[in-house]
């Protein structure tokens, strides 16, 4: 496949050698051969200590006394550590966490100390041999309780606490942040609207379920310096916040260093800084020694992030011609008890809580609100999975009850480049009417499917999606490139390969501006001391951002390149091109020099004396039109969103109508990536997330006892999908409506496949059954009481 | 309690506890890393290696069970070269993060050789065993049905 890269004013349009194709992942020998090395996998030597934790057994209480004079005693222990040893806080937007426990602990299985021992069994053992004396407090689980006048405080000094500056904490309340939105008059509006419909959804709290669990092995050496081996998305990130919350302990940025190798899923779930403090913070205690501390499959589901539920109240005003008028959007965020990074969730999902429709008038209001859970954290899909269930089920009821097709109602609305964002900024161009059209086609939209089966039923369902990254208005990516004698090139960034095929898309980008191919070309997961600054791997940005700084770095050698040969043989630079490895020159044809045969010993003159020397570039990017200046009451005045990437999915679904079971028979899913750098691995993104969205919808189902106890945290008991838990069939679309400021054209993808799944199942539900479920999970143990509850009515 | 085996062809003399897990024996004693710690009872398959040809969970395996057998991890599969299957999930760019997938090439071997010419059904079933959170398992079921009839 050939494209042209129209982008280059005045520059030849050229065909792409390397993006727009299905090149094989640089990762993909490393696993499919065994080689791959996760944290867990790197061998410590005999030093290696093991860490375990105490966790509290209460949702809120008070912590009297810790009594751990027998665990210090027990065979093999080194230290024993609770949170006198740490009275630090962390946090990525707001500071309102303790590395351990101090006082009072806010969730079942909050850290409350830890030991470090010389074998993994021994740190098991003696942490069961801590004693702790608790208070029990009443916890508030209900985000709707805890918001209620007179609740019980989870943070009474949340007034003090640091945070950045787009978020307004309420004082003396259970609300960390609270995300206006007020856009025109949405009373007007819905006063002179033909039709109005209110309604609550809710959305329960879900757990990321990578197969490798959260692990980290962290040492201090003699020299003081503090290296950190983490299953990690975020780095750099890591390596500020341990540097800042360990600053009192008399560590710099430059005396921390975090390793990340291959990570073993992340979907937000490794992103930013959980578990992995614990085990810096206890490595400064016993100099010398690499600590090892590795989440269990229990703790993986209760103390990480969670993603957060949400109650979502939504009122859409319409004319009858299909108009949307006014949209009142209110999310009450369970966030859980520290929201240090949960917060921009709630952030982000007020911002773009219209979904992608242009509306006139808006009244959003996301609130976050503390509760007794675990903390809420970011989630591939970033709080827009959350909000687009209640939104795409409302697009469907609104369109049946005005007598419109869904279809047309949401192509009648779609946001198209330049219309008004929620927040004053105009869209960027996108293709989710092209995307409507090519899934409305993909599933036969229009045309009714009858089941050969007496005992089932089929449905039908659209639902369209949009993501904008969440991120620091300054967030950003940087790379350094270096050639090898023989032409090939290292590139060192500092994004994370989590599987979604980051390091294969940065080879493609600098391999079509330097023609140097693919396989010749290595790009390695980061060590912060080595290469240089990456924000995070999250918010779908690293090809787009990452891409950008790669881009630059391959252009900046591109032109060491041409002044080598300008100054070894005198042709000016604007007369050189390169082609399959080799420089090239306009004004001279017969012209050709091999990259390998100067990128490092350079180019020797007529004289005998050389020019030249090894290539080497860096570059980097940062959005300099993105700020988060927006007024707290109305939300307007800022861009704190780069762009966002829009798309549609359909299903068609057979149910079986005594037992509730669903077969998804065809999915399918379009996404506007921009310029798929790499179609397969945009399809990987397509399907692997849709499977995962869907997941959420057909299967996952957390669940708590009444004093705030996860009961299901294992795979047994919370169900992911297995090989026949799939559709039939899924078809992967991909629309190119290029991003102006992209790397030829691209924009983030990874998140956004997962964000439809929700609200898709539902409408198909409906359309199968007449059944409206306005709560997730539609697990096949709902339909078959929804459907028993019809049978009793009729 | 001393034992023999064979990981990948090789002969390990090795001493183990009565409590001592296969899977940590693998991975601490002998130095095979690709049976990976996913959940530690029997749920996600990342740990599944080949005993005497068969798939075990080798979370949920006594080391002193496996007293003079044979083991084969990913390692031992495609040692020389890759296999076909290897080669055909690799072209399919089938895997994402990586971790689940020595687990899911040592099931998808043992069904194709007791089985040559699976159904998609067949397929499913050999890897419902082995939880992937990234791929929605199509790319993999897909390379695994390309590599019917090819399988030695």
């Amino acid at each position: 496949m050939t494209t042209t890269y129209p982008f280059e004013a005045g520059a030849p349009q050229k065909e792409f050698q390397s993006v727009g194709t299905g090149a094989i992942r640089v990762d993909g020998l490393d696993k499919i051969s065994g080689a791959a090395q996760f944290v867990d996998d790197i061998d410590f030597g005999p030093g290696l200590l093991h860490a375990a934790i105490v966790e509290s057994p209460h949702a809120y209480a008070r912590i009297l006394s810790i009594d751990t004079s027998k665990a210090e005693e027990a065979p093999g222990v080194v230290r024993v550590v609770t949170g006198k040893d740490f009275p630090y806080k962390f946090g990525m937007y707001m500071e309102d966490r303790y590395i351990f426990a101090q006082d009072n602990v806010r969730f079942v299985g909050e850290q409350v100390a830890g030991v470090i021992a010389r074998s993994h069994r021994a740190a098991v053992q003696a942490a069961k041999l801590i004693e702790v004396e608790y208070e029990v407090l009443k916890p508030l689980f209900d985000p709707k309780e805890a918001v209620a006048e007179g609740a019980d405080l989870i943070h009474p000094d949340l007034a003090d606490y640091t945070h950045v500056p787009w978020f307004f904490p309420k004082a003396n309340t259970n609300i960390a942040h609270w995300r206006k939105i007020r856009k025109g008059d949405t009373e007007k509006a819905f006063a002179e609207a033909d039709f109005v419909l209110e309604d609550t959804y809710r959305v329960p709290r879900y757990a990321h379920c990578a197969i490798e669990p959260h692990v980290t092995v962290s040492r201090l050496d003699h020299a003081n310096r503090l290296t950190i081996w983490a299953a990690s998305q975020s780095p750099h990130t890591q390596r500020h916040l341990f540097a800042e919350a360990l600053a009192p302990l008399g560590f710099t940025h430059k005396d921390v260093r975090v390793i990340t190798p291959y990570v073993g899923g992340g979907f937000g779930g490794k992103a930013g800084v959980s578990m992995e403090i614990l085990g810096a913070a206890m490595a400064t205690l016993v100099k010398g020694h690499p600590v090892k501390l590795r989440w269990t499959r229990e703790q993986e589901f209760y103390n990480t992030y969670q993603r957060q539920g949400v109650v979502a109240e939504l009122k859409i005003g319409v004319m009858n011609d299909g108009t949307i008028t006014a949209v009142e959007h209110k999310l009450y965020w369970d966030a859980g008890a520290y929201v240090e990074y949960g917060a921009n969730v709630v952030n982000a999902a007020g911002l773009s809580a219209t979904g992608p429709y242009r509306v006139p008038n808006i009244t959003n209001d996301s609130i976050c609100i503390y509760t007794n859970l675990p903390p809420g954290g970011p989630y591939r899909g970033f709080g827009y999975s959350e909000f687009h269930f209640g939104l795409e089920s409302h697009m469907d009821r609104i369109a049946e009850a005005i007598g419109m097709d869904a279809v047309e109602f949401r192509k009648k609305n779609a946001i198209v480049e330049g219309d008004e964002l929620s927040y004053g900024a105009h869209m960027n161009p996108s293709g989710l009417i092209e995307a409507i059209d090519k899934v409305a086609a993909a599933i036969d939209w229009g045309v009714e499917e009858k089941s050969d089966n007496p005992n089932t039923v089929m449905g039908k369902g659209v639902a369209c999606f949009w993501k904008a990254p969440a991120m620091p208005p300054n967030a950003s990516s940087a790379s350094f490139l270096k050639f090898n004698e023989d032409g090939s090139i290292n590139i060192a960034v500092s994004g994370m390969e989590l599987g979604q095929g980051y390091l294969t898309v940065m080879a493609q980008i600098a391999s079509e501006i330097l023609t140097v191919p693919v396989d010749k070309i290595r790009v390695e997961t980061p060590d912060t001391d080595r290469n240089p600054y990456e924000w995070q791997t999250v918010a779908s940005h690293v090809t787009w951002s990452s891409g950008l700084a790669v881009e630059n770095a391959a252009i900046e050698a591109r032109a060491k390149i041409f002044e080598v040969i300008h100054q070894a043989y005198g042709y000016e630079d604007d007369s050189l091109y390169l082609e399959d490895e080799t420089v090239h020159c306009t004004t001279d044809p017969e012209f050709a020099k091999p990259l390998r045969e100067f990128v490092i010993d350079g180019i020797q003159t007529d004289d005998g004396t050389w020019r030249g020397g090894p290539i080497v570039a860096s570059g980097k990017f940062m959005p300099e039109f993105t700020n988060s200046n927006s007024d707290p009451e109305t939300g307007q005045g800022g861009h704190p969103n780069v762009h966002y990437t829009v798309g549609t999915c359909g299903v068609v679904l057979e149910i079986d109508k005594d037992t509730g079971r669903v077969w998804v028979r065809k999915a399918a899913l379009a996404v506007d990536a921009g310029r798929a750098i790499n179609p397969d691995l945009v399809k990987g993104q397509i399907v692997g997330g849709l499977v995962q969205g869907l997941a959420t919808v057909l299967y996952e189902d957390m669940r708590f006892d009444e004093n705030g106890k996860m009961l299901n945290p294992n795979f047994t008991d919370y169900k992911i999908p297995t090989a026949f838990d799939i559709p039939d069939e899924i078809i992967p679309i991909i629309v190119e409506v290029p991003q102006p400021d992209g790397p030829f054209g691209a924009r983030g993808v990874g998140e956004h496949t997962m964000i439809a799944a929700a609200p898709v199942i539902a409408n198909a539900v409906y359309n199968a059954l007449g059944t409206r479920i306005k709560s997730m999970p539609v697990t096949q143990e709902k339909i078959a009481m929804s459907l028993g509850r019809l049978l009793e009515e009729e | 309690m001393e034992l023999t085996i064979k990981v990948n062809g090789e002969r390990w003399d090795i001493e183990a506890a009565p409590a001592d897990v296969l899977l940590d024996v693998l991975r601490e004693k002998i130095g095979v890393k690709s049976p990976k710690i996913g959940c530690e009872r029997g749920d996600c398959g990342s740990c599944t290696i080949l005993l005497d040809g068969k798939t075990v969970r080798s979370c949920l395996v006594l080391a002193v069970e496996v007293d003079g057998q044979e083991i084969t991890t990913i390692e031992g599969i495609g040692f020389d070269k890759l296999s076909e299957l290897q080669n055909l999930l690799l072209r399919n760019n089938a895997f994402q993060c990586g971790f689940c997938a020595p687990g899911i090439v040592l099931s998808a071997t043992e069904l194709l050789n007791d089985n040559p010419n699976p159904s998609r059904h067949d397929v499913q079933e050999a890897l419902a065993g082995n939880l992937c959170r990234c791929t929605g398992y199509e790319p993999i079921i897909e390379a695994v049905l390309a590599a019917r009839g090819d399988a030695e």
